[in-house]
């Protein structure tokens, strides 16, 4: 009995081998009818476990089982929920046939509370994991089974994930992860822990080097979101997923909170008012499809330049409709992402954190094909002004693309911080800096566009020249200034009669381009409708652009 | 004077190379029969001119008199300082804040314009101060020539019964017709068949069409007489009735004239206006499909002898309506130059700008009535930011994201007076532009219509494209049969849209999965050293899912180079795209046909707004394993709108009739809102409380905000 035992267990290890060779080169439902063929012909050949299930069709079993995950009756409750598996949604998300899956025979080990039963054990266990295409470019996914206890975190469920997150650090691709899992398999208790640990690392070890993208497509509760919020972007799922440290029932107990789950970590919750979601979508059909197309935008790794795609949209091209677009009076509002749609190739911008501190838009587009970073003052909301959300806001979003490589285009349009208690008591003052210090330490190429208020402090901290700012334009409706003219003028002329005069003379001799280009601290003044072609051939330019910081173990940004 | 005699071919070249450089960006002419007339530098002429407009006519007005050699001076509002007016003129001046009547309408400001600037004469464009009187008058006391007729022209036409008169006094054919107290209802068949049936009967107390009763026979005026005087009595205390010819499917027509300071005058054939909404015209053509020579000549000449009997000078329009026996009834005349035309100088090759000018200053006519020809066949359709949905069309408002028009086409006239980036604000006239077309012959002037309105991009706005170019392919339309009640009578429900055929919906579903495929296929292409060598996927066909309007439809897709094979529902369909992801026009060949679509959007998640056949149609594109797995995807609830109720169109609020805890019936008045010279009441869709009001008179609201709330 033992010596059978021992036997089957050689044999299963045997099989686990064979079948991750054979798992890294084909596994999808596709190829199911060529395995059973072949096992068939081995059948005879390996008629040494009579009265048991050869090794092949053990393989076949097993691997069958891992495909159905929890079994349909779950597969069924999580398609009712309006969610797809996690198989799913890795074929959707990764070009057809390129997934190569790893671990697919990988089980829990726990033992206690009646888990190591047959029927406890699933193949895979809760998370597939492997590495695919999207558009032809490589990724590794990650994708959590909600239907195989509840997409739990188990030790084995993290190993995995580890693995092909280091050989995602080693190859250079970037890692998605597909987040609907009910948080830490208790039944491990302090396993679980370790495992999300092992993850967090990675997750540092990983940040600058690949990009990582987190995709919350349902529960993400506990210590388990801090990996999603360790990644470069979090996206979620309208209405099906949410994200919090303690559920409702908690809150309630602990601070007598009523509140429901959506309200507490829902997408509306993340993506407007905590900033912790970069952006959500309808379903999973919509995430997936998005997170394709947003994929392209990225680079490989950071040993990688931002990726050229062919491009239709002539690098030439006059948009004339920025002449017009800045109104005359410096009081009125206009949309900075005219500007952006205007300027960028086929009016393609994939805006990141829309919802969220909208005084500032951020996010990427591309120009004459090449991914480029997108930051603006919004005048739109809040004059545009720089607050604590928004300085944080941008400086993330910086320090992704000079991570990366990405170029970074700024429009400036700031009247300055916002003041008042609520600012300094939230420490305006370290959370700016944020912002400053992710320019000023930026090597990646940077254009700079001041479309018309560049005030006081502000004005230093948007890709400004002092800041290392390569190309730096003004319109010639720039107003580039310590402050707006009238309080300039109450402080200058203070007491004096005649304030409207000596506001007219602030203005003509501040309220215009001019003070700043004759220092040399914007470049040109620029023809609002040429913007895109000079900015296309400056990027040409820099695309050689080489410049080191000092070196650090790292540096230290005000966090 | 003496190059007129010159042959108009060799003319039309002469044209072309003097005026080449003035052709300006925003409004480009480039129609082959414009302005046959020749620009003689020598014949002395104003030194500057201003116009009092904006706009289009404005651009159109600087555009003659640079080709004249007049500087030009542009007045503006606030909100126009950058319009594309101001940029053509040689000098411009700021007439005050943007409410017109503050601006435009602002005699002193204008005069103060006029004499800082020194211009020697005013053009005034249509609409505004062009058939004021006051202003006439002003000019004259300040020496400074009106571009158009005189003052008591103006004043005799611009009164309606006045003018009635005159009308009747120089023979012109009026609408017979009584107005008086009727005894009994036998003298009402006695002046009924005086008139003549059809008669319509009414109370004369009783404004527009309100208790008007139409009698085709005896028997019916009678009863028409019962319904009227008693409603007259009751209603209004007042016994009189009016009796009038009814002229049943009126046509509108016009007649263009132009006359001199010597008692001269001409007229330059007709311009049918017949399409019309609420009384604004939206598509006119000349000359009209429905006058034979005889009658067109007795048109003109009815209209030129009320011009003399009136001492008319300048160009003016005299308005007709035609009734089906071609009988036509004077209506009223314009003192002034007309939107449209443009139509009438397609087919005359004359600049009406110029011939006003000239007049103005006093010079002779140059041309003769048998000198004034029909070449060929113009349409002229008015671009409006509107949304032709809502009762053939609500002003919009917006910013011109995007703004092409089609003037790289022959034979496409556009005059505008705005670009991309200009704002259509709530302050002036929603017009974006006047299409015109012109072709040898009705038919290749439609079909350049339709080519020129696929070719229109316009973007920000929403615009009555779709409608334009609805009524230019109806079947009625083409074949003549219009009149001024074309658009309730064909589309009685409302505007609704092109309605595809089955080949039609292939066609566009057709497309738009091979537009897809083109993006995909794109989206794979990374150029430049890649570290991690790329797998693109080397496909050739796709099976994919299309949506449209809840329709679903499997298609697979072949393709080699850029000729797709689309199989949909058994039927192949062969898509030829040179495709420009970048650019709004899709120039597609489709099953041999032609055609060019737009491309509004297209996202990531395969939704594609297409623009086709001037209508918008929204696809879904998915390939067949996304398709089988959206099945899973909720269906998301609308918000339940029927207690919400939001301003469907930007404008102010003039009134609001509620307030919060009030209990409001169904299509009970909650609130009015005023956009564009028109009220619009705005009712509850239940009976309900009212929760909260978001909005009180004198506000500005936009498109979809939030007005009153109910519970």
């Amino acid at each position: 009995m033992a010596a059978s035992a021992l036997l089957r267990t050689n044999c299963g290890i045997l099989n686990v081998l064979k079948c991750s060779v054979k798992g890294l080169t084909q596994i999808n439902r596709g190829t199911t009818a060529s395995v059973v063929a072949q096992s068939r012909l081995l059948q005879n050949a390996r008629c040494y476990s009579l009265g048991h299930l050869t090794v092949q069709e053990r393989i076949e079993k097993k691997r069958q089982a891992a495909l159905v995950g929890g079994g349909q009756k779950r597969i069924d409750a999580q398609h009712k929920r309006g969610k797809l598996t996690a198989r799913e949604r890795v074929e959707l998300l990764l070009d057809p046939d390129s997934f190569v899956e790893y671990d697919m025979f990988v089980e829990h080990r726990c033992s206690d509370f009646g888990m190591e039963a047959d029927h406890n054990k699933y193949p895979g266990d809760s998370v597939v994991t492997g590495q695919g295409r999207i558009n032809g470019r490589l990724v590794y996914v990650f994708s959590q089974d909600f239907t195989v206890f509840g997409g739990s975190l188990s030790g084995a469920h993290a190993q995995k994930i580890c693995k092909i997150m280091d050989q995602a650090m080693m190859v250079g691709a970037p890692v998605i992860g597909l987040n609907d899992s009910g948080g830490a398999r208790i039944q491990e208790g302090v396993e679980s822990l370790a495992g999300y640990a092992d993850i967090f690392l990675r997750n540092v070890m990983a940040s600058g080097v690949v990009p990582q993208i987190s995709l919350i497509m349902g529960p993400c509760a506990g210590g388990a979101v801090y990996s999603p919020a360790l990644t470069d972007f979090t996206f979620m799922v309208k209405d099906t997923s949410y994200l919090f440290i303690t559920g409702p029932d908690v809150v309630k107990s602990v601070t007598n909170e009523d509140v429901t789950q959506e309200e507490l970590g829902g997408a509306k919750t993340h993506t407007a008012v905590s900033g912790v979601a970069h952006r959500a979508f309808e379903n999973d059909v919509d995430a997936l499809l998005n997170l394709r197309d947003f994929f392209n935008f990225l680079p490989l790794s950071n040993k990688d330049p931002a990726p050229v795609t062919e491009c239709h949209d002539p690098s030439d091209r006059l948009v004339p409709g920025l002449d017009t677009l800045v109104p005359f009076e410096s009081t009125k509002a206009y949309d900075m992402l005219d500007i952006i749609h205007g300027i960028v190739d086929e009016r393609e911008f994939f805006e990141i954190m829309p919802n969220y501190a909208k005084n500032i838009v951020v996010g990427f587009a591309r120009m004459n094909g090449r991914t480029v970073g997108i930051v603006g003052n919004q005048p739109k909301v809040a004059s545009g002004c720089l607050d604590i959300n928004s300085s944080v806001k941008g400086a993330r979003f910086v320090r992704f693309c000079d991570a990366f490589n990405i170029p970074i285009i700024t429009f400036v349009d700031v009247p300055g911080f916002l003041p008042g208690t609520a600012q300094e008591y939230g420490g305006i003052i370290r959370h700016g800096a944020k912002l400053l210090f992710a320019f000023a330490e930026a090597t990646v190429p940077k254009i700079t566009v001041i479309t018309r208020k560049a005030y006081g402090g502000a004005y230093d901290v948007m890709s400004s020249k002092h800041l290392r700012g390569d190309v730096n334009y003004a319109w010639p409706s720039a107003e580039v200034a310590v402050m707006g003219a009238k309080g300039a003028v109450q402080i200058i002329f203070r007491g004096k009669e005649n304030q409207a005069e000596a506001e007219a003379e602030y203005v003509e001799k501040f309220a215009n381009p001019f003070p700043a280009a004759v220092r040399g601290f914007v470049d040109d003044i620029i023809q609002p409708s040429t913007t895109r072609k000079r900015i296309c051939r400056d990027l040409e330019v820099l695309a050689s652009k080489k410049q080191t910081n000092p070196w650090k173990k790292h540096a230290n940004i005000p966090l | 004077m003496a190059a007129y005699r010159i042959t108009p071919a060799l003319q039309r070249v002469l044209h072309a190379v003097k005026h080449v450089s003035f052709h300006s960006r925003c409004c480009v002419v480039t129609c082959r029969a414009q302005y046959s007339t020749v620009y003689d530098p020598n014949e002395k002429t104003f030194d500057k001119i201003l116009i009092a407009n904006r706009g289009e006519i404005a651009c159109r007005v600087i555009k003659t008199c640079k080709k004249m050699g007049i500087k030009t001076v542009a007045v503006h509002s606030d909100v126009d300082s950058s319009a594309v007016h101001v940029k053509m003129a040689d000098e411009a001046f700021c007439v005050g804040p943007a409410p017109t009547s503050q601006s435009y309408l602002n005699m002193d400001a204008i005069m103060e314009a006029i004499r800082t600037t020194g211009a020697q004469a005013v053009h005034p464009g249509y609409g505004f101060l062009s058939e004021n009187k006051e202003f006439a008058r002003r000019l004259a006391d300040e020496g400074v020539t009106f571009i158009g007729p005189d003052t008591h022209a103006i004043q005799a036409m611009g009164d309606k019964i006045e003018s009635k008169l005159i009308a009747k006094a120089a023979k012109v054919n009026t609408i017979p017709g009584f107005d008086g107290v009727v005894k009994d209802a036998e003298e009402a068949v006695k002046i009924a068949g005086e008139i003549g049936y059809p008669v319509m009967i009414k109370a004369s107390a009783g404004g527009g069409g309100k208790g008007m009763r139409i009698a085709w026979n005896d028997e019916e005026t009678r009863e028409g007489f019962r319904f009227s005087s008693q409603e007259a009595a009751s209603s209004f205390g007042d016994d009189r009735l009016l009796i009038e010819k009814f002229i049943d499917n009126p046509r509108h027509i016009e007649i263009q004239v132009l006359a001199d300071k010597h008692g001269n005058a001409l007229w330059l054939n007709e311009r049918e206006c017949s399409i019309q909404r609420r009384n604004q015209k939206v598509v006119e053509e000349a000359p009209s499909t429905f006058l034979d020579p005889e009658t067109r000549r007795a048109m003109g000449e009815q209209a030129v002898s009320l011009a003399k009997a009136v001492k008319y000078s300048s160009a003016g329009t005299v308005e007709f309506l035609v009734d089906s026996q071609k009988n036509f009834y004077f209506l009223e005349m314009n003192t002034r130059l007309q939107v449209e035309h443009p139509i009438t100088e397609c087919i005359t090759g004359l600049d009406l700008v110029q011939q006003m000018i000239r007049v103005a200053k006093g010079y002779k006519l140059e041309h003769k009535q048998e000198d004034i020809p029909i070449n060929g066949w113009a349409i002229e359709s008015r671009v409006y930011a509107e949304d032709p949905y809502k009762s053939f069309g609500l002003p919009s408002i917006g910013r011109l994201s995007q703004y092409e028009e089609p003037v790289d086409l022959p034979n496409v006239r556009v005059d505008s007076g705005i670009q991309e980036g200009s704002d259509i604000s709530i302050y002036y006239d929603p017009m974006i532009s006047k299409l015109v077309t012109y072709g040898s012959t009705r038919a290749e002037a439609l079909k350049k219509m339709e080519d020129a309105l696929d070719n229109y991009v316009i973007r920000g706005v929403t615009h009555n494209i779709p409608l334009l170019r609805e009524i230019i392919v109806h079947p009625r339309f083409v074949s003549g049969d219009i009149s001024t009640k074309f658009l309730p009578e064909v589309y009685p429900e409302g505007f609704k849209g092109h309605q595809l055929s089955v080949a039609e919906r292939r066609e566009l579903l057709a497309t738009a999965a091979s537009l897809y495929i083109a993006a995909q296929l794109r989206s794979q292409k990374f150029l430049g050293n890649l570290r991690v060598s790329n797998a693109p996927q080397e496909r050739r066909s796709w099976e994919l899912c299309v949506e449209l309007d809840q329709g679903v439809h499997m298609l697979s897709v072949s393709r080699s180079g850029n000729s797709y094979t689309v199989e949909i529902d058994g039927e192949k369909v062969e898509v030829q795209g040179d495709w420009n992801l970048a650019s709004v026009l899709l120039p597609v060949t489709v099953n041999g046909t032609h055609r060019t679509l737009q491309c509004l959007s297209r996202n990531a998640a395969g939704e594609i707004s297409l623009q086709y056949l001037g209508t918008s149609y929204k696809v879904r594109v998915l390939s067949r394993l996304a398709a089988s797995l959206n099945k899973h995807m909720p269906e998301k609830v609308p918000e339940d709108t029927s207690s919400i109720l939001r301003s469907p169109m930007p404008g102010t609020v003039v009134a609001v009739s509620v307030k919060p805890g009030d209990t409001v019936a169904e299509g009970q008045e909650i609130c009015v809102i005023e956009a564009m010279k028109m009220q619009n009441s705005m009712t509850a869709a239940k009976t309900a409380k009212v929760k909260s009001v978001h909005c009180k008179p004198g506000e500005t609201v936009g498109e979809g905000d939030l007005l009153v709330e109910l519970e």
